[in-house]
């Protein structure tokens, strides 16, 4: 019976090459946008190169001081004191690691400036992260110990400083804001999309300005807790935050009294969405709007301009349809034959999509807009395109079938 | 076999009300060749409709191989058509984008216990093989002569077995020559068990059936026996 459905949607196809072109064009465009986005959330969101570790991994990145008597309000990242007493003794997590979030600087090469971005880290971080390291190795807790001016730089940089060739940097000096480092390490670079892997430049965080000796509960320092495994992230949360609620209050910070502390440790998707959908204004509303409002665009009006090419098509195949019907097809049944037709035809458009999509994605990735650019159609966002073209298809397929289904049989066969 | 009690059927529209049939009593027996002749607009198509279950009447009963239909639904009209009746046309109405082996398979996708591919390839060939053509299987209608089209529509009302064939003017659009080999098959399969129903305009192929019912502007004027070879029910 399938065989016989997708022999006519094939010959439907084949019957009107113009109004093929424009269903497939449309289809296949709207997919495109929607894969190439997938693969972009994919890109953002999703567990990739450095930080693979991301599905169990926990992140604090801002804390919120409130005084709600005085309507006063301070928040930010913590200082290094304070996650060393509250994250780092944490019991049911692997590990954590404590760095700062993205810092600029210069350097120079004769005359040319480069600018850097930095980033002051624990020894852990090389290992809640997962960096390649094309030279050297990673900073240790010796020499961070040791306040040795060690640098891990990734491979950006050492084409730009050391030049390109395959000569071994580690042990070179490299001058950053006119102090003198040594090259320990060389990693292949993180996209600036992924903040808490990307960086030029890896200081220990006991190299100079990296203010790590600040006293006060705030400073310019995050963590990331890395769970053992996923199943894990609620114990480690509820540690965390039964540590929090250990925290004395109120608690002054440059002379401000304040009342409540909000600090949470989230997974990486909620660790951006918390400070949006928790608050109780409008934002939250104009977030799902934008969200629904972008869904539409890309989803709702393709279909509906699909669904009116389908109406006039099907409405060509009348006296099909009261064949089918006289010889015993009940709607239900022509209804589903319409709606795997344009499953089938969706389909079309979808391999087609994909193809568009590969092209599209090796495209960015290396046009260098966005530097260390790896995004992918990975099974995930294959498996998400593939939905999308099933719902594209049902939904563009079932007006016009149950439009159709409404013909009387003895009408159709006169058409 | 079919069976009308007091059938009307009024066609409405807003500012017009029609009467297509006005109180039809029609009782045909199984194994009978019925045909029924009349004007156009005499309501012929629309009594072959309700026969078919392909409408509705306004009025009245309509009861098919014992089963009174007036209340069933879409499903069971459906799986009923599929089961017992078998339709040919004047414009042989084959899809055009199937070929001949596949327009004859239609009847038995629908079949309820849908018999596998093989077998369903197996019976439109023997179908097709029926009415002299089953050297055309692989050809599209597109095709094939007039005739030809509807030995195919033919095949395609027979591969169910159906126990009733309703053919509404099936030598309508065919030359006298490809009409009487038409005819010729019609009465083969009448011989064979089915119950035959015919529309047509055509005198002489009227007076080769048992039966001619005849109407007027919706009712029926005319019921005679022609031939009294009917199998009985």
């Amino acid at each position: 019976m399938i065989t016989n459905y997708i022999k006519i949607a094939w010959k439907v196809l084949m019957r009107h090459p113009v109004y093929t072109f424009i269903t497939l064009f449309g289809i296949s465009l709207t997919l495109t946008v929607l894969m190439v986005l997938t693969s972009f959330l994919d890109h953002l969101l999703g567990p990739h190169y450095p930080e693979t570790k991301r599905d169990r991994s926990l992140y604090i990145m801002q804390m919120a001081l409130r005084d709600p008597a005085k309507q006063g309000q301070s928040s930010g990242p913590m200082s290094f004191r304070f996650l060393t007493d509250n994250v780092k003794s944490l019991k049911t997590p692997e590990r954590a690691t404590i760095c700062t979030f993205v810092n600029s600087s210069n350097a120079y090469v004769g005359s040319q400036k480069i600018k850097l971005n930095t980033k002051f880290t624990d020894a852990d971080f090389w290992r809640v992260m997962d960096f390649t390291f094309i030279d050297g190795k990673p900073y240790t807790e010796q020499n961070i110990a040791n306040g040795d001016y060690v640098v891990v730089i990734n491979d950006d940089l050492r084409n730009q400083y050391f030049g390109r060739g395959d000569e071994s940097v580690v042990g070179k000096p490299i001058e950053i804001e006119n102090i003198r480092y040594r090259v320990i390490g060389v990693v292949k670079g993180s996209p600036f999309t992924r903040p808490f892997s990307y960086a030029d430049v890896y200081f220990p965080y006991t190299t100079p300005k990296s203010n790590y000796q600040e006293s006060g509960i705030r400073g310019n320092y995050i963590s990331i807790i890395l769970a053992k495994k996923r199943a894990d992230i609620p114990a480690v949360q509820a540690e965390f935050q039964q540590r929090m609620d250990q925290i004395p209050l109120p608690i002054t910070y440059y002379g401000a009294k304040y009342t409540t502390l909000e600090l949470n440790a989230e997974t990486y998707t909620n660790n951006f969405l918390r400070p949006v959908l928790a608050r109780n204004t409008g934002l939250r509303t104009i977030l799902f709007g934008i969200i629904a409002f972008v869904l539409f665009m890309l989803l709702g009006l393709p279909t509906i301009n699909l669904v009116n090419v389908n109406v006039s098509r099907i409405m060509e195949r009348a006296s099909e349809i009261g064949i089918r019907k006289a010889f015993g097809a009940s709607v239900k049944t022509l209804v589903w034959q319409f709606i795997i037709e344009n499953i089938f035809i969706t389909f079309i458009g979808g391999v087609i999509a994909l193809v568009l999509t590969g092209f599209v994605i090796h495209f960015i990735n290396q046009s260098g807009w966005i530097a260390y650019a790896d995004l992918t159609i990975n099974l995930s966002v294959f498996l998400i395109s593939l939905l999308v073209c099933l719902l594209f298809g049902f939904l563009s397929g079932v007006v016009p079938a149950l439009r159709m289904s409404k013909l009387s049989i003895a009408d159709a066969l006169k058409a | 076999m079919i069976k009308l009690t007091n059938i009307e059927k009024v066609y409405r529209t807003s500012s017009i009300e029609t009467l297509a049939l006005n109180t039809i009593n029609l009782h045909v027996a199984a194994g009978e060749f019925l045909s029924i002749m009349g004007p156009s607009g005499c309501g012929k198509s629309t009594l072959m409709n309700l026969m078919g279950l392909l409408d509705t009447p306004s009025n009245g009963t309509v009861e098919i191989a014992g089963r009174v239909v007036t209340q069933y639904r879409d499903k069971e009209l459906a799986q009923l058509r599929n089961q017992q009746i078998g339709f040919i046309f004047q414009s042989f109405h084959l899809i055009n984008d199937l070929s001949v082996l596949d327009n004859v398979e239609i009847p038995l996708l629908y079949r309820k216990g849908d018999p596998a591919g093989a077998s369903r390839r197996v019976l439109a060939k023997e179908a097709l093989e029926k009415v002299g053509l089953s050297n055309r299987m692989s050809h599209f209608p597109g095709q094939l002569s007039g005739g030809q089209k509807q030995r195919v529509a033919i095949a395609r009302a027979i591969v169910g077995n159906p126990a009733i064939v309703l053919a509404d003017e099936p030598t309508g659009n065919l030359d006298s020559v490809m009409g009487n080999e038409i005819m010729n098959i019609l009465q083969q399969l009448n011989t064979d068990g089915s119950t035959i129903v015919m529309v047509t305009h055509d005198e002489a192929m009227a007076r080769k059936t048992h039966r001619l019912v005849r109407l007027f502007d919706g009712s029926m004027v005319g019921d005679s026996v022609l031939r009294n070879e009917r199998v009985v029910e």
